[in-house]
């Protein structure tokens, strides 16, 4: 059997065990296993594939499967692997693995909890795995539906308000990704031939640049969507606020990487022409997320809301980077995924942890947590400055290369736009500092604090799982980032070709 | 005849041999013993359901071309049988009601003599016996709809029902009237081939399409529905819904590419707006619904907007996906309706808000209410997911995008409908929800087989794939 559809296979396996335990020791246990033998499987991923490129296999996706599925439309289950989507998997399969443990303490309707969070990373895993758009999409849907509930049931504050909201955002945004995926099948073969959903074979042909121009935005909005492109972000904060831990982490985390990787894998790689043409809509609305979300993360008194703008304000560089089309921004771009979802991820869990010990989330009714509870508090200073680019964890690798990449177009427009992507990351140490210095520094706020207890054993567990995955790409990118840039040197060709036949507007 | 044409209306005879047996049967029956008659009625059915998927017989013409069969045919009619068979299962423990017990045998008398007239519609290859079929079609609906006659309601759905159909009938009449006058022939293998695209047969046209919209319940002529839903007892609601309207469909589909092939480029400017309407105007009634009939009711106003999508093209793919979307909406669109029909058995509840907290006393309905309400929004992993997809893809093949792009909008809307059930039975709380109770045996065969349908169909590539290679031949 292909390792690929194991990532597949695990999650379903799980949840269908997880059907069949009776109380909250077991449900939590089978799911604790299931998902580590998901993040094995993705770390031994990485060492397979790897030791491929080692031994000189040079095809642009690994381990490939392709099975026809419906024969009349050419629907395959096609899968494989290359850099770019092994570190997703990656990425995906730790904070899952983490969300787990965050979520241990999860008493109302168990089962069902963690049946919809894992048959949500199934969907994730699912997309990232897709070489066939048609499974890409299913698996793209299937990954956002499972939120609902998780959020309507689970969830605190308006939940069913931010539930329905984040879900027929995100549907509408699939709206706009079905007419562009349906454009780009039925002109995967523009000279004749088998129409295909494959992405490889639809790479190699040239989509007429009429239906380009046509189907470019509706393929990188709906994908846009999921990666909170200003004006569509508004479902964001509202849905992370709402949603329960481990949920929030897997949203942030990865769920919205989906929205970044769909946008370069699909839209840019696909349809180069119309991409160079048109970037310039999409910078000037991505350059508003990253400024507009850092500043509204300013504003907000409520942690998990801060950290859903800044989940914006982060997603939105993702875009901005992609939207550069060179291969170092690129290779930010992919990076930024990982690190923002590795810390976002943290971020998450800790505000969790506090809540769960406090029973607030309002920052200003706590204070001097750092003496009550050093170790969480450690572990927020850690992700705070990993969140601000503080060289040595992963968000300073991260931001550096795409800012390096985006500096290498030297027109004004995009130096200007640069330089106004850049202003976010000092508005980004102004939030973080204030929040480290209420939250965790200064006096004791009120008594009840000085009887909290600092973290269990899976609360560590999780939280250290997430912190040595940020240490260690920040620690040493190269490996990461040469496993990207093998994998983007083909994509970066095609678009640099297309590139070449369009003069830009600027 | 010979033993093939037996064989090639072996639908129709065997069905009109089942329900004249029923009837000596019921005549030899004291009141009492009346209840007999419904394990009799299932395994005729089931013999029914079997043997129309034999091979054998399945192409050819009769009555010097006034009946027609071909394989598709064959397998519109299976699919229809497959619906029915739910259906009768579902609604044990309707009909087994004190009040209902002594008429029983008429419910399924009538019922197959409907599924009888459509059999005859679908496999008309004339005019007339289109309209023969039509009108056995509908008339012996309009007696189920009133067949809890006591109760207010249900009388006035019988009366709506027959008066909105009689009107329907006419205007339908006279669109045939006019394909008369303008072609000199009823045959529908004629009247392609003399279609010349005159105003006089285009308006002709127009008359027949908006007959046939009152039957499929089209935006603007859908107004009957909603209240012939509300009334009518909820087996006859979900036989009008999933049955009538696939039928319909079916009709409609071979009549626009046989028939009509000539006036593609009128009937795809009547399908883009009549479907556009009847979607945007579903959808928005749906919102505001707070029963649960009428609910149902406006959603299938909706996804009728969805089927006329999949008409657009004029191709084999076209075909293929309107068949396989009925399929897939016979399923998603019982589970809901059996799961309504349990309840309101069992409790007599039929409000939104009656479902508050309906998982917490009743997991495994609320689980199939959920698969279903996902199947009709069109959420993987679910069978809806497919075949709104390949409706979709069916529009697209013929460059319509931005009727697409409408379409899945509509779909998004009509999402959060849908996920206000699953908000009721999984996240509102209720002081008094509705006890746990146990369905029959019978009803709860019927839920489990559409709950495998929704799940099955939609990875089962195969149907789909039978599907298209029957419907290469219809052109």
């Amino acid at each position: 059997m292909n390792i690929l559809s194991l990532f597949v296979l695990v999650p379903v396996l799980t949840t269908l065990g997880i059907g069949f335990t009776r109380n909250l020791k077991q449900t939590r246990i089978v799911s604790a296993i299931g998902m580590s033998i998901q993040l094995i499987l993705a770390v031994s991923l990485v060492f397979m594939y790897l030791a491929e490129r080692k031994a000189g296999n040079a095809a642009e996706m690994l381990f490939t499967y392709d099975a026809l599925w419906f024969p009349t439309l050419n629907i395959h289950y096609a899968i494989g692997v290359d850099g770019i989507s092994v570190a997703m998997i990656m990425l995906t399969a730790i904070v899952v693995f983490a969300g787990v443990f965050a979520s241990w303490t999860m008493e109302f309707l168990t089962r069902e909890f963690f049946i919809s969070l894992i048959l949500l990373a199934t969907g994730v895993f699912g997309f990232f795995i897709s070489l066939d758009l048609f499974t890409m999409f299913l698996f793209y849907e299937l990954a956002v539906i499972p939120m609902y509930l998780l959020i309507g049931i689970w969830g605190s504050g308006p939940k069913e308000y931010s539930a329905m909201k984040l879900t027929l955002m995100l549907m509408g945004g699939s709206a706009l990704l079905m007419v562009g995926l349906l454009g780009i099948y039925f002109y995967s073969a523009p000279g004749g031939g088998q129409l295909t959903w494959n992405l490889l074979e639809i790479s190699k042909v040239q989509i007429p640049i009429e239906m380009q121009r046509f189907l470019f935005p509706f393929t990188f909005i709906g994908f846009g969507i999921l990666g909170a492109i200003f004006p569509f972000h508004t479902w964001s904060p509202d849905g992370h606020a709402s949603a329960p831990t481990a949920v929030s982490m897997l949203h942030a985390g990865v769920l919205m990487k989906l929205g970044g990787y769909g946008a370069f894998r699909v839209a840019i790689f696909l349809m180069p022409e119309a991409a160079h043409e048109q970037a310039w809509i999409f910078l000037i609305l991505t350059s508003i997320s990253v400024v507009y979300g850092a500043f509204g993360a300013i504003w907000q008194k409520d942690l998990k809301y801060i950290n859903a703008y800044s989940s914006v304000s982060h997603c939105g560089l993702v875009l901005f980077a992609v939207l550069m089309m060179n291969q170092t921004a690129f290779n930010g771009a992919i990076i930024q995924m990982i690190s923002h979802g590795l810390m976002t991820a943290l971020f998450f869990a800790l505000i969790g942890m506090i809540y769960g010990r406090t029973h607030t989330r309002m920052i200003n009714e706590m204070g001097g947590l750092m003496k009550v509870i050093p170790f969480l508090g450690v572990v927020y200073v850690i992700a705070g400055l990993a969140s601000l680019g503080l060289p040595g964890l992963s968000g300073f690798v991260a931001e550096m290369t795409i800012f390096v990449g985006s500096f290498q177009h030297t027109d004004s427009f995009h130096r200007f736009l640069t330089i106004m992507a850049t202003t976010s990351i000092v508005v980004t140490a102004v939030y973080i500092l204030r929040v480290v210095g209420i939250l965790l520094l200064g006096p004791i706020k009120d008594d009840h604090f000085l009887h909290l207890k600092d973290a269990v054993w899976h609360e560590r567990l999780s939280t250290i799982t997430l912190v040595v995955s940020i240490a260690g790409i920040g620690i040493a990118p190269l490996w990461l980032s040469d496993m990207i840039n093998v994998s983007l040197a083909p994509i970066v060709d095609k678009i640099a070709l297309a590139g070449t036949q369009f003069i830009g507007l600027f | 005849m010979t033993m093939n044409d037996f064989l090639m209306m072996r639908h129709e005879l065997m069905l009109l041999a089942t329900a004249l047996i029923l009837l000596v049967i019921d005549l030899g029956l004291s009141n009492v013993h009346k209840p007999k008659i419904y394990p009799i009625v299932i395994a005729l059915f089931a013999i029914q359901t079997i043997v129309g998927f034999l091979p054998g017989g399945t192409e050819g013409v009769l009555f010097g071309g006034m009946f027609r069969s071909t394989p598709l045919i064959v397998m519109m009619k299976n699919v229809l049988n497959i619906g029915v068979m739910i259906i009768l299962l579902q609604s044990y423990t309707w009909i087994m009601k004190p009040e209902n017990r002594e008429k029983l045998s008429e419910f399924f008398i009538l019922l197959f003599c409907t599924l009888l007239g459509m059999y005859f519609m679908i496999s008309s290859g004339d005019f007339l016996m289109f309209y023969l079929g039509l009108e056995t079609a509908t008339i012996p609906i309009a007696a189920l709809a009133a067949y809890t006659h006591h109760q207010t309601k249900s009388a006035e759905a019988g009366v709506k029902l027959i008066l909105t159909s009689a009107l329907s009938s006419g205007i339908l009449l006279f669109g045939l009237s006019l394909i008369y006058g303008s072609t000199g022939s009823i045959y529908f293998n004629d009247v392609a081939s003399l279609y010349a695209n005159t105003p006089l047969q285009v308006l002709a046209f127009l008359f027949f399409f908006s007959g046939m919209a009152f039957k499929i319940s089209l935006v603007p002529f859908h107004l009957w529905t909603a209240d012939v839903y509300e009334g009518a007892p909820v087996n006859v609601t979900s036989y009008l819904s999933v049955i009538s309207k696939g039928a319909a469909s079916f009709i409609l589909i071979l009549i626009l590419y046989k028939v009509f092939s000539q006036l593609i480029d009128v009937w795809q400017n009547v399908l883009y707006i009549i479907s556009v309407s009847t979607m945007v105007v579903g959808n928005l009634f749906a919102l505001r619904q707070k029963n649960m009939k009428r609910f149902l009711a406006f959603s299938s106003i909706a996804q009728a907007g969805f089927i006329l999508l999949g008409m657009m093209p004029g191709s084999q793919m076209g075909m293929t996906s309107v068949i396989y979307f009925v399929l897939v909406y016979i399923f998603s669109n019982l589970g809901a309706f059996g799961v309504v029909s349990a309840i309101e058995s069992v409790t007599g509840k039929v409000l939104m808000s009656d479902y508050d907290g309906l998982y917490k006393t009743n997991p495994k309905l609320s689980l199939l209410m959920m698969l279903a309400m996902f199947s009709l929004a069109g959420i993987p992993p679910v069978a809806g997911f497919f075949g709104k997809f390949f409706l979709f893809t069916s529009a697209a093949s013929a460059g319509y995008y931005w009727l697409v792009f409408i379409a899945v909008l509509n779909a998004t809307i009509s999402l959060y409908y849908y996920l206000m059930v699953v908000k009721a039975m999984f996240i509102n709380k209720s002081d008094q929800p509705i006890e746990f109770f146990r369905s029959d045996v019978m009803t709860r065969l019927g839920l489990l087989l559409s709950g495998i349908g929704i799940f099955v169909i939609g990875f089962w590539s195969q149907v789909y794939e039978f599907i298209s290679n029957l419907s290469i031949g219809i052109f």
